[in-house]
């Protein structure tokens, strides 16, 4: 069990706020955090790896690792951590990665092994590409086996079909090591299928927390399908406007009238949902 | 020809030992201090910044000046290492290395300096999570993913030191094998007008520092290559 409850006034560039959150995380947990940019998420993760200091309590089954009196030093918190940009040791092996943590060659090769890493043992980081970089990152944070694995946006820097694979791999390591872990995301498809439990921050506070499932879906009424999209352009033909609409990573067209049109604008948020028919599966192949 | 044989080569011995000696100590000095400037934000680091690179801006005489009053008998400073210790830190090789050190400080510092500040932050924060103590971060992390600064650091404060003349002059004067350096002997051939030496000492200097720096900026190049 891992009791949180943090007190900090944070100077941002949205002007100050106060991060004030509270809340318990059972041992096991694949939490995801997520909310917009400045909202207090890193700090969160920073606050909990001992990087940033911090009013309140920590404690991680009954170790205190923050209260009035006491703090935890980051060497001694079992932590691992999963940077937006790997930081990895650039002067090190993919190997000599992994031991410096811990000179355990056993769970080295382990976890080299899951993560098919093992032809690329001796490469250094700099050979490698954003994804495998990313792996090797993810492999070092488990080297110590931590109670806790903090990964800020872990996956952001990479193309699709590389962040399926790894969000399958991240898995694959929560349940085999049974860490309680705590991922910042963005990706609605990445929260609903690695977190079983997802809590949205605001101006440092929790405004939401619950299942995946019920804080993720936006289907709202009778509406069948919901997608949240950007609006890139709004095109006049004719007598009617289409808007190109990017949800996801697809760009799709919907046709406005001319009141809609003067409405909504470049750039804006917006939800494309229909109702009035069946949606129909097929085959991708 | 005939004046290569007869060249003295003591002050360039001499200029290269002073050089040595200085680049070493102050490695060993400037590395705690250029760490400490890198990751405080101490409200104390420009005090500490504008200290250290105070030898640049200030006329070498003037540093000099200062030096010798400092080291000098006459100052608290200099009667204590007399007086206790045993040594004179004036007009002799071990005032040389002092003045030197203080004179080529910012050399050693600086470039160490923001090769540390050019670190990936994370990399030492990935480090410190996985356990290890700040000392052993600078070693096996910081250190290592610096490898062109500190050369840079080392071999401009050498060829620094090899160049240097009004604080070298002001401390050390011009004993022949104690304080008279390559700079300091081509001033005084120039003095007495004796500009067949004083071209030959001067090439030699030239020549040597062409190389010293060349040899940096190739080096450097390469390692870029290999970090991107």
């Amino acid at each position: 069990m891992i009791k949180i409850d943090i007190n900090k006034q944070l100077h941002g560039s949205n002007g100050s706020m106060t991060l004030n959150v509270n809340f318990n995380i059972k041992k096991g947990d694949f939490i995801a955090l997520t909310g917009l940019s400045g909202s207090g998420k890193t700090t969160l993760l920073r606050i909990l790896a001992g990087l940033e200091e911090s009013k309140g309590n920590i404690s991680v089954d009954n170790q205190v690792w923050l209260d009035d009196k006491s703090y935890l030093n980051i060497q001694k918190r079992d932590i691992g951590f999963v940077f937006q940009d790997y930081a990895l040791f650039d002067n090190m092996s993919v190997e000599q990665n992994l031991l410096y943590v811990e000179k355990d060659k056993k769970l080295a090769n382990k976890l080299l092994k899951l993560t098919e890493l093992t032809q690329l043992a001796k490469r250094m980081p700099s050979t490698l590409s954003g994804g495998q970089k990313q792996r090797v990152s993810l492999c070092r944070a488990m080297m110590n086996k931590p109670k806790l694995l903090l990964m800020d946006e872990p996956l952001s820097a990479l193309d699709p079909s590389m962040r399926l694979k790894l969000q399958n791999e991240i898995l694959r390591l929560h349940k085999e090591f049974n860490t309680t872990t705590i991922m910042v995301s963005h990706e609605p498809s990445e929260m609903y299928r690695l977190a079983n439990r997802v809590l949205v921050i605001q101006q440092g506070k929790i405004i939401q927390d619950g299942h995946p499932k019920d804080i993720l879906l936006k289907t709202s009424g009778s509406q069948k399908f919901s997608f949240e999209g950007e609006i890139l352009d709004i095109i006049k033909t004719d007598v009617i406007y289409i808007a190109i609409i990017s949800i996801a990573q697809q760009l799709v067209e919907v046709v406005l009238c001319e009141d809609e049109a003067k409405e909504y604008n470049i750039g804006e948020k917006v939800r494309v949902g229909t109702k009035a028919f069946s949606p129909t599966l097929s085959k991708y192949n | 020809m005939n004046y290569l044989n007869t060249l003295e080569i003591e002050p360039f011995i001499l200029s290269f030992k002073l050089a040595l000696t200085t680049t070493i100590i102050l490695f060993i000095i400037a590395l705690p201090l250029a760490w400490y400037l890198s990751q405080t934000k101490s409200k104390i680091k420009p005090v500490l910044e504008a200290l250290t690179a105070l030898p640049i801006v200030l006329p070498p005489s003037v540093l000099g000046f200062y030096l010798l009053y400092t080291l000098s008998l006459n100052s608290p400073i200099g009667s204590f290492f007399d007086e206790y210790l045993g040594i004179k830190l004036v007009f002799n090789f071990t005032g040389l290395v002092v003045a030197s050190c203080f004179y080529s400080l910012p050399f050693m510092v600086q470039p160490m300096q923001s090769g540390f500040e050019s670190l990936n932050k994370n990399m030492l924060e990935a480090s410190y999570i996985s356990g290890k103590s700040k000392l052993r971060t600078l070693f096996s992390v910081g250190l290592p993913n610096i490898k062109p600064a500190l050369l840079t650091a080392i071999i401009i404060t050498f060829a620094h030191t090899v160049g240097e003349f009004g604080v070298v002059l002001m401390v050390g004067g011009s004993i022949p094998n104690e304080t008279k350096v390559a700079s300091v002997a081509i001033y005084e051939y120039v003095e007495i007008l004796d500009y067949t030496n004083a071209h030959i000492y001067s090439a030699i200097m030239l020549i040597m520092s062409f190389i010293v720096l060349f040899g940096v900026y190739v080096f450097n190049a390469k390692q870029k290559k290999t970090f991107i």
